[in-house]
């Protein structure tokens, strides 16, 4: 056992002095593999994060969106719907919703409105989220200027901020009166954007969903479980941007392996040559190159999985902020709950240290394999 | 005193395992302290009834993506590309098959 240890120390031992030998080739080596596994590492880490925070946090949206359709698009719905649904047994209530998007022009920022009664609104108040506040550089007190559907500027004073820690939700929301939010819009009277249905018995859902699209044939209903998929799904591989970091990553590696497959440099081969004339087994010279290949790829790994947490879970994944944000200036600053799946992370570790390990073997197999002299003087 | 490389790669390789550990240590931490923040943020949701996270807002249908039209690509025009880089990011809504198997 002893022995066998020792073999294994003297081999380790051999290959990283012939790596540093080769020192500039290696390190670099080294490094690109490091950054492949952070970039990989960092989307794995940030999309499921990202899922899993949607799923918690969207628990608790409305049981049933329904929404009016007018040629194919959203349109507003009558409250008088709300009457009928009230009909259907199992709905215990429904509840108009007013939201709409408004653009500021001086800012270039898209902002949600919703109508809120109470808790900081009111008349000519307001509640906003955090990254309006940043946007327009505006805190508690202050007043803000919305351009009113009619042309009139609507002025409003801002009651209070939403919470900072609610950004993930909140960044781009702007809390007004259901007054102000109908004055906002010149909103007619007798139409909600869309209607919130709770229903009591979960099982339920999808034949009340049923009942409304066949009393309400303009409408559509969105099931809370049809949220949760739209998140589940979310940045799904076959998203464009998920492709291209994929696919650079994918073809980098396989570049790697190639460079590694397609055979060995003159100076290695003479090197096997000469270890296997002084005695060295065709065992010792893979299990040599197994090591190697286990220094870079193993360290890669395990650094690469460590500078991905950090940059996902530390500094809010401020590689993927830009792609994030688009041409929107308003980005939320939010801070992911941190969570690592061991087995997201086991895949990519059989993805990527076993076939560079494969990948380092094979060639000096093949080199081994021939006779010393030859090898030497190849 | 000269360190053999194989004692190097095992230091490293456990100083390694070590960080990996702590990180595991310090996700779970976090979920404790998060647990707060989504407090917050499930209540919000609950009060203003919301559907979606704001994770971008230069489109509408990426920033409430499970509330906006059912949307296809090329849906403003057969040669239109979608405008909105988050368009590439952000999956269209889950069309609603469940309506279509009820009808029949």
């Amino acid at each position: 056992m002893r022995t066998n240890i020792d073999r294994h120390r003297n081999i380790i031992d051999f290959a990283i002095s012939s790596m540093l030998r080769r020192k500039a080739k290696n390190l670099s080596l080294a490094l690109l593999y490091t950054l492949i596994i952070f970039v990989t590492a960092s989307l794995i880490l940030f999309v499921q994060a990202l899922r899993k925070e949607a799923a918690t946090l969207l628990a608790d949206a409305p049981d049933i969106v329904v929404q009016r359709l007018m040629a194919g698009r959203h349109d507003l719905i009558p409250t008088s719907y709300g009457e009928k649904l009230a009909g259907i047994r199992g709905i215990t209530a429904v509840t108009p919703r007013l939201w709409g998007y408004y653009y500021d022009p001086v800012f270039g920022a898209n902002y949600t409105l919703v109508a809120r009664d109470g808790d900081g609104t009111g008349p000519e108040k307001i509640a906003i989220g955090q990254g309006v506040a940043r946007s327009q550089r505006i805190s508690g007190g202050d007043m803000l200027t919305l351009r009113s559907a009619t042309g009139t500027p609507l002025l409003l004073t801002v009651a209070r901020l939403l919470p900072e820690e609610s950004e993930l939700v909140s960044s781009d929301l702007l809390l007004l009166s259901t007054a102000d939010f109908r004055t906002m819009f010149d909103f007619p009277a007798g139409v909600a954007t869309d209607l919130a249905v709770t229903v009591s018995n979960q099982r339920e859902l999808a034949t009340i969903a049923g009942k409304i699209a066949a009393l309400l044939p303009d409408t559509r209903p969105i099931l809370k479980s049809e949220i949760l998929r739209t998140y589940e799904s979310i940045f799904d591989w076959r998203g464009g941007m998920m492709v291209v970091i994929l696919s650079v990553a994918v073809i980098a590696f396989v570049i790697f392996a190639w460079d590694k497959a397609s055979g060995l440099s003159a100076e290695e081969r003479r090197e096997i040559g000469i270890l296997k004339s002084i005695g060295w087994e065709t065992g010792d010279i893979l299990l040599l190159k197994f090591w190697e290949g286990v220094a870079i790829s193993l360290t890669a790994f395990l650094v690469g999985v460590i500078l991905a947490y950090l940059h996902v879970f530390l500094f809010s994944a401020p590689l993927f902020t830009q792609a994030l944000k688009g041409w929107g200036v308003l980005y939320p600053r939010f801070r992911l709950v941190p969570h690592v799946d061991p087995y997201q992370l086991t895949i990519l570790f059989f993805l990527t240290v076993l076939p560079y390990t494969v990948a380092t073997i094979v060639p000096s197999w093949l080199a081994a394999t021939v006779d010393a002299d030859t090898a030497m003087r190849s | 005193m000269n360190i053999r490389h194989s004692t190097s790669l095992a230091l490293l390789t456990a100083l390694n395992l070590l960080l990996l550990a702590m990180v595991a240590l310090h996700a779970a931490a976090g979920r404790e302290q998060a647990s707060r923040d989504l407090a917050v943020m499930k209540g919000l949701v609950r009060e203003l009834r919301l559907t979606d996270l704001c994770l971008a807002t230069e489109a509408r249908y990426t920033r409430h993506p499970a509330m906006a039209d059912t949307h296809a690509a090329f849906q403003e025009h057969p040669v239109a590309l979608d405008h909105f880089p988050t368009g590439s990011l952000i999956l269209p809504g889950i069309p609603p098959a469940r309506l279509h198997a009820h009808k029949h």
